[in-house]
Parts: structure tokens; C-alpha cells; sequence
């Protein structure tokens, strides 16, 4: 418990950090930082597997590329213009409209009491195994949907990348 | 746990010193020198002479670098990598067995690809136009070449049906708890449950795991950012890469590093390929060399023949790994790319659906 409470803190003042820091390159390490924590709180939860898929997807592939990206810009030059009042003040009523919603969500969510469960739950629910069952009987056609998805996606990237007649190859 | 720990500590610092000093020799070797030869006999203590010269050299950051990005960017290379080796069983039974964890290799390959950021930030912090390009080359490379990686655990982990490293490993030989069948097919009726050593092992099992190997092979070494794929530290071309501005111990921290991945890389295909811990003899009649050379799993006498099995095999892969260094030359950007995209990540694919179909025949 007491280990929870310090990487709730920890988390959250990552999180601050992305917001707060001047630098592009250290806003998105900061939200690497975050992504690591959250994966510490699948751990406490025993949902083992999400934890793993939110390193590798998020932490190892979704900020790297943000990373390439922002480092290839010449910061310096391209300072974004987006310092203008108009802007801060569409960005706080929008993150202040997100809060609003949470709040108002949890505080309608019944959270269910152990000992409304039975007295009883299941540890290995997080499990690789048990996911695997559930995704493929319970959810299958959802999860057969979300495959082509990807599927026409990793295409279109393909076909976006590919080379044009004619066009030299280096 | 605790032991597994400070083993795997000890085992990373070992690697490095036996590492350089071998690749010395070895590289000496195959272009007909003699290597080093001045400090110590056959140069045993050069590699202590050159880590006591990189202890005492001064830690440099350039003045326009981005301090702590900079000072901070080796030490997450090393802990990637280091983390890695937390679900890596060293031995059978409980004693060299650091993290249970059921995740086991998802675990590994998740960790180890956080090595990229800590590359980045180096490449990045350093203000240095060769860093940051040896930066961006690693990270395209290693990208990349996590999907062929990616896609040849997943032909193991079908075979074996388990993410466990531990229960990967049991699998291949006597302690198996199922039986295991010639060619892992049990209406072929040849049991060799019993009979372990290498017809156990998965490579036996699932025939096709030998191609299946050469691909793991080839992506693992372009993981380490070893030659043939070091474009990301090309010396001809970029000075020295990524790491052009490290010096002194944290240039060491990084080098480290890049010693510890080949080990781990090595333990991997060990473990997932070549019967991880297992010795390669089988019993034949009452001649029980499975049994001999195994031991008991949680007896002392156990726990030290399995370590000394895989050790003994990871090295082996090290030591290929060098061989390939210093026999093939770098391969070119467009190449490489080529390499992972069209010829290694397709056939990696056929391997999937092979695997696959094995299961089912294993049944």
C-alpha cells in the first residue's frame, strides 16, 4: 500500500513534468518516465501481460518515434507559435473539460466491494493465458475486426512508402 | 532471488573482461596477428590495464550538451539491459532463477527495446552531428529487426506453449514433466522422454528451428549493434557513433552494455533453440549420461552442472558472433533495411504458420 501511494506520487508529478518542462525532448522522456510508472501499477495489479504490452508498444515504440520526430526538427528555429493567449486558453478549458468528465465519471462508477464479490477473486485474472481465452472466445469477432484494421493499415503504409517508377532508389 | 541477482551482476562484469580480451585474440587470430601480447603472458592483464586507464580518465561533457540527458543516457542503457537478465533462468531448480514471473521472454523483449531511448538521448544530448546520426541509424536498425526477433520467439513459444523461460527450458529434457516424443510428434510412438540430451532439445523437436535459429541469429546481432550491422557506430563513417563523445567510465558503462546484450542475446537463443541448461549427452541403454552430466535440479551439484551447460553454450554463440564480426563486412543502409523487410520478416512469418501446424501434429 505504502509502495502504491509512492508511485501514484511519482507518477503523477512525471506527469506534471510533461506538462511543466520547457524542452520538447524532455516532456516526452518525462512521458516515457510516466508510461513506466503506469506499467508499475499493471505490476501491483498482477495484470502482468499489460504491463509488458505497454512497455513495448508505448515505451519502446510510440515515444521513440515522437523522439525521432522532435529531434529532427531544428528546435531553435522552429520554436512552435503556439505561445499565444487564444491557445493556452482553448488548452486549459479543453484539459479542464477532460477533468470535469473524470470526475464526474468516478463519481458515478460504483466500485464493487470485496465483499460484494463473494469474499473471493481471482489473482491470475491478468494473466497471458487467461486474456488469451478471453479474446479469443469471448471476443473474437471484435478482436478479428481490429486485426484487419491493422492489417489495412500496415498496407497503406506500404504502399505510401513505396517507390514511384522511375524514382531512384538512394 | 537475491543470488540470481548478484550472479547475473558478477556474470555482466566477467563477460566484459573475458569478451575483450577473446574478441582481441580471436580477431588476432583470424587476420594472422598475434593480438595482445605486451601486459601479462599472452597479454592476459591488457584488458585490466585498459579498464584501469578508462577508471582514472576524466568524465568529459561537452559544453554545449545537454548535461543531464547526457550524464544520465549510459546508465538507462546499462539498466535495459541489465533488467533483461532479471527473467533469465541460469540454472534448473530455484537457486539461479531470478524473477518466476509467467511473462518471462514478453518481459525481456519489452525491457530491452527501452535500450533505444537510452541511445537517443545519448546520440541526442551529445550536440554532435555524428552521435545524433549514429543515434537515428541504431534506432531505425534496432526497430526494425525487434520484428523478426519478435515473430521467432513467438514459433518457440508456440512449440512450447509457455512464456516461462524456466518452463521453456524444463521442457527441453529429462525433468520434463510431459513427455517428449522424436521430433516432438507423438504418433511417430518414439518416446525419448527418458532419453533426453539432444533429442530433447527444441531444435530437435521442430527440425525447422535450425533455419528458424539462423533468423534469430541475424536479428540478435543486429539488436547488439554488432558487425555486420554497426552502421549505428561505423568508425570509417561517423567517428564513433552514438557514443563519439563519452569518455572514460561512462564510455565503459556503454561498452558494458554492449557486452552484456551479446551475452543476453546468446542466453536467449540458448534457452529458446539449443536446450537452454541441458547437457547435450543422451542416455543410451545403462550408459545414463543424461543423467550423469545433469545432476538433480535444487542440489547444489545440480544447480552448478546447468550453469555450467548454458554458460558453456552461450559462449559458444559469443563466440559466433565474433567470427561473423570479423568475416563479414558492414552492410550498407538500403541493404540492411532490405535484409529485415523483405527477406527475414516474410520467412520469419512462414515460420509462424509452420510452427503452428507442428503444434497441431505435436497433439
Amino acid at each position: 500500500m505504502q509502495f502504491w501511494y509512492f508511485l501514484t506520487a511519482l507518477t503523477l508529478l512525471s506527469a506534471l513534468m510533461v506538462v511543466l518542462s520547457k524542452n520538447p525532448i524532455h516532456s516526452v522522456l518525462y512521458l516515457v518516465f510516466t508510461f513506466f510508472c503506469i506499467s508499475g501499477h499493471y505490476v501491483l495489479l498482477n495484470a502482468q501481460f499489460l504491463m509488458a504490452v505497454n512497455i513495448i508498444v508505448y515505451a519502446g515504440a510510440i515515444m521513440v518515434l515522437f523522439l525521432f520526430v522532435i529531434m529532427m526538427l531544428d528546435l531553435r528555429r522552429n520554436m512552435p507559435d503556439s505561445k499565444s493567449n487564444l491557445t493556452k486558453l482553448a488548452g486549459a478549458i479543453l484539459g479542464g473539460t477532460l477533468l470535469v468528465i473524470l470526475v464526474a465519471v468516478m463519481r458515478k462508477t460504483q466500485f464493487p466491494q470485496f465483499s460484494q464479490m463473494g469474499g473471493k477473486f481471482d489473482t491470475q485474472t491478468g494473466m497471458v493465458e487467461n486474456l488469451g481465452q478471453v479474446l479469443f472466445r469471448d471476443y473474437l469477432l471484435p478482436f478479428e475486426l481490429v486485426s484487419i484494421l491493422f492489417f489495412v493499415a500496415m498496407v497503406g503504409a506500404v504502399m505510401l512508402g513505396k517507390r514511384e517508377a522511375g524514382e531512384r532508389n538512394f | 532471488m537475491f543470488i540470481a541477482l548478484i550472479v547475473c551482476l558478477g556474470l555482466i562484469l566477467t563477460n566484459v573482461v573475458v569478451g575483450v580480451y577473446s574478441e582481441r585474440k580471436i580477431s588476432a587470430f583470424m587476420q594472422d596477428r598475434l593480438g595482445p601480447m605486451e601486459v601479462g603472458k599472452y597479454g592476459l592483464l591488457q584488458i585490466f590495464a585498459d579498464l584501469l586507464k578508462l577508471l582514472q580518465k576524466e568524465d568529459i561533457v561537452p559544453k554545449l550538451a545537454d548535461r543531464k540527458l547526457f550524464l544520465i543516457a549510459p546508465c538507462i542503457i546499462f539498466i535495459a539491459i541489465f533488467a533483461g537478465f532479471a527473467v533469465i533462468p541460469l540454472s534448473s531448480g530455484e537457486y539461479l532463477q531470478g524473477s518466476k514471473a509467467e511473462i518471462g521472454v514478453f518481459y525481456l523483449l519489452a525491457i530491452v527495446s527501452v535500450d533505444i531511448i537510452g541511445l537517443l538521448m545519448a546520440g541526442w544530448s551529445s550536440n554532435n552531428k555524428y552521435s545524433l546520426f549514429g543515434a537515428m541509424r541504431a534506432v531505425a536498425q534496432i526497430v526494425s529487426y525487434e520484428i523478426p526477433l519478435g515473430l521467432s520467439v513467438l514459433c518457440v513459444v508456440m512449440i512450447s506453449q509457455s512464456l516461462n523461460l524456466q518452463e521453456i527450458s524444463t521442457q527441453q529434457g529429462i525433468f520434463s514433466s510431459e513427455g517428449n516424443y522424436l521430433f516432438g510428434i507423438k504418433s511417430l510412438g518414439i518416446d525419448v522422454s527418458a532419453v533426453g540430451g539432444i533429442f530433447t532439445w527444441n531444435v530437435f523437436r521442430m527440425p525447422f528451428f535450425f533455419f528458424l535459429y539462423i533468423i534469430f541469429f541475424i536479428a540478435s546481432l543486429a539488436e547488439c549493434n554488432r558487425a555486420p550491422f554497426d552502421i549505428p557506430e561505423a568508425e570509417s563513417e561517423l567517428v564513433g557513433g552514438f557514443h563519439t563523445e563519452y569518455s572514460g567510465l561512462r564510455w565503459a558503462l556503454i561498452f558494458l552494455s554492449e557486452y552484456g546484450m551479446m551475452l543476453l542475446v546468446s542466453f536467449l537463443g540458448v534457452i529458446l533453440f539449443w536446450g537452454s541448461w541441458y547437457s547435450p549427452f543422451p542416455n543410451i541403454g545403462s550408459v545414463r549420461l543424461a543423467d550423469w552430466t545433469n545432476g538433480e535440479p535444487n542440489t547444489i551439484a545440480g544447480t552448478l552442472a546447468g550453469f555450467f551447460w548454458l554458460i558453456a553454450k552461450a559462449y559458444l554463440c559469443v563466440f559466433l558472433q565474433m567470427w561473423v564480426r570479423w568475416t563479414f563486412p558492414r552492410l550498407r543502409v538500403d541493404q540492411l533495411m532490405y535484409l529485415t523487410w523483405k527477406v527475414l520478416t516474410p520467412a520469419s512469418i512462414l515460420f509462424v504458420v509452420l510452427s503452428g501446424i507442428w503444434r497441431m501434429l505435436m497433439n
